[in-house]
């Protein structure tokens, strides 16, 4: 055999390989897509086939209902709405914060930079229970404020990502601006905040992503049915008391997924930036 | 009438060199960083210390029973079950979750038209396995009927039941932890394109194969970032919480009642807040012990640039 076609093998080995690996790897999410247009006898029987034998887009209606009369219309609003909010304040908030660590000189800075990065590796379920008493002490259970709060006043993995960015704008444009008479709070606001573009839409992506696939916060968080949020109405379906409608409910698991996927789509490359980052350099 | 008027600019003139000073501005930046830290990390964990020493249920007022929780907590069988239960799931599932991670990203180095293509296919289980959705599909993937066990019968195993029996109930919740090696794939993809060509090249010449090329280049090169991803995926291991409050509830007979979904069931459905302090707090004490040793271990096999010269 010659050099040239045993390459050849190797390669086409190789591309086979990878391939059926990552089938097997998104398997799970085409069967959910796919089970979206079976039924439950068609899902719990075909368990091997991604052709669904009818296609049964009543799924979707069915799904969209809700449960009591709440349809998943005000569960996708809640979503949005608490999604959008936190991560504006995420956004903000770490900018700030990053910019007095990544670029200001006073004293006090290196302890509190040190404190950020212990909260960083402080586990959040921690925190879960004595955050919680003080909010129902302030009576703010149930409401959706403790889910929002915190994102306005830092979120550490941010900060310590947009630091890194920022370490790498130059300091010489801070340097000139100054010299120019510009004020610390506008070489924040006119140089440094839009040289960090890429970095805000990396942090606007995965908080995103956090936030939307949130669900023990909502849980602890929201007791009113007309205030859930998209993950704790899924799991309604599970919770029913009837037989699981497991059609309607991977119809309403693939619909959630779409704001996901379609960021994906576009800020691949943002995405993949942001999280190899903040594990580099470190 | 002057001698007001200069006293006055002197006065605004001071308060703005105040405010443009570099260490004003800094803090003003800092912020919300100072009240966050201040409001939601330390006085909850400095009150969470002294619930942990009171009998507490919301509405009611705390009483304070000093060791009684701690004491309780070392004779309760259900949590000593949970510690042991917590720590057989991270030490299966964050090292097979790192080792796949790392597996695969050598393969993807390989560079082709496609590899943008196949990464993404790899990173779509982390991207959504967090959510509730595929946490849903997951518990249906495991169910009599599933897929698993179709293919465990086709292969002539036979069906298992998964979710009934202790002793492989923790199987599913380890595979679809490791499923989601995607993160921690790109990040070590970035440390691979980091390794300059030239090690390998050098050592081909000095006549060392693969197997020997890998572990005296490719690992000490990558040991910070095994670092990194050892140390999120070990603290998030520790807290994992919704996996098995969707698809086991804790069960069969406590065999997935992880640390964190106990100590939520003790606070928010026994009602036992004092309680559930206490265990906050052996929790963290726990998995702070077990970074720093993370850190202090670190010194022996992973090596920064400056060492190398």
């Amino acid at each position: 055999m010659s050099l040239k076609s045993k390459k050849r093998i190797s390669n086409i080995t190789y591309h086979l390989l990878v391939l059926i690996g990552g089938f097997i790897m998104v398997y799970p999410v085409l069967w959910m897509i796919t089970g979206s247009l079976k039924n439950n006898t068609e899902i719990l029987n075909g368990a091997l086939s991604l052709v669904p034998p009818n296609w049964r887009w009543e799924n979707f209606a069915r799904g969209w209902r809700g449960f009591g009369g709440i349809s998943f219309a005000t569960y996708f609003r809640n979503s949005i709405i608490i999604t959008s909010i936190a991560t504006f304040g995420t956004v903000i908030s770490s900018a700030c914060i990053a910019y007095s660590f990544a670029r200001l000189k006073y004293p006090g800075r290196k302890f509190l930079f040190t404190m950020m990065i212990m909260t960083m590796l402080l586990p959040g379920q921690v925190l879960l229970i004595p955050t919680y008493i003080i909010y129902n002490k302030l009576g703010l259970v149930p409401s959706p404020i403790p889910l929002l709060l915190p994102h306005f006043l830092g979120q550490a993995f941010f900060i310590y990502q947009m630091m890194q960015f920022m370490a790498g704008i130059p300091r010489e444009l801070d340097e000139a601006a100054f010299v120019d008479g510009c004020s610390r709070y506008s070489i924040f606001t006119r140089i440094i905040v839009p040289l960090l573009k890429p970095s805000v839409i990396t942090t606007i992506i995965i908080q995103f992503y956090w936030k939307w696939d949130d669900f023990q916060g909502p849980l602890v968080y929201l007791s009113q049915p007309t205030s859930y949020t998209v993950s704790i109405a899924l799991k309604l379906f599970a919770d029913s008391t009837s037989r699981t409608d497991y059609g309607a409910m991977f119809a309403m698991s693939t619909i959630s997924l779409i704001p996901v996927f379609l960021i994906f789509l576009f800020f691949n490359r943002y995405l993949t930036e942001g999280i190899s980052t903040s594990g580099l350099k470190g | 009438m002057k001698k007001v008027k200069s006293t006055d600019g002197k006065r605004i003139s001071s308060i703005k060199a105040l405010i443009y000073n570099e260490t004003t501005a800094g803090y003003l930046f800092a912020l919300p960083f100072i009240i966050g830290f201040l409001g939601f990390t330390i006085v909850p964990i400095l009150s969470s210390f002294y619930y942990s020493f009171t009998d507490y249920s919301l509405g009611n007022k705390a009483s304070w029973i000093g060791l009684n929780n701690y004491i309780t907590l070392m004779g309760d069988k259900r949590f000593w079950n949970s510690v042991y239960v917590t720590f057989k799931y991270v030490l299966t599932s964050v090292p097979l979750k790192l080792i796949f991670a790392l597996f695969i990203a050598m393969i993807m180095t390989r560079k082709t038209r496609l590899t943008g293509f196949y990464r993404s296919l790899y990173y779509v289980p982390s991207l959504i396995g967090g959510s509730i959705a595929v946490t849903l599909v997951w518990k249906e993937l495991f169910s009599r009927r599933g897929l698993i066990n179709q293919l465990l019968g086709m292969a002539g195993i036979g069906r298992v039941s998964w979710f009934g029996n202790q002793k492989v109930a923790l199987i599913p919740l380890i595979l679809l932890t490791v499923w989601q090696f995607g993160s921690s794939m790109i990040i070590f993809a970035a440390g691979l394109k980091q390794i300059p060509t030239t090690y390998y090249e050098a050592a081909k010449i000095d006549g060392a194969n693969r197997r020997k090329s890998f572990f005296k280049i490719t690992l000490p090169c990558l040991s910070p970032v095994i670092l990194y991803n050892l140390v999120m995926q070990t603290i998030s291991a520790f807290m994992t919480f919704t996996q098995a409050f969707v698809i086991t509830s804790g069960g069969p007979n406590d065999a997935t009642n992880f640390y964190a979904l106990y100590m939520y069931n003790n606070a928010f459905t026994y009602r036992k807040m004092g309680y559930a302090s206490a265990m906050s707090w052996i929790m963290l004490v726990f998995i702070s012990i077990i970074t720093l040793l993370i850190f202090k271990s670190s010194k022996y096999w992973v090596f920064n640039e400056s060492d190398k010269e």
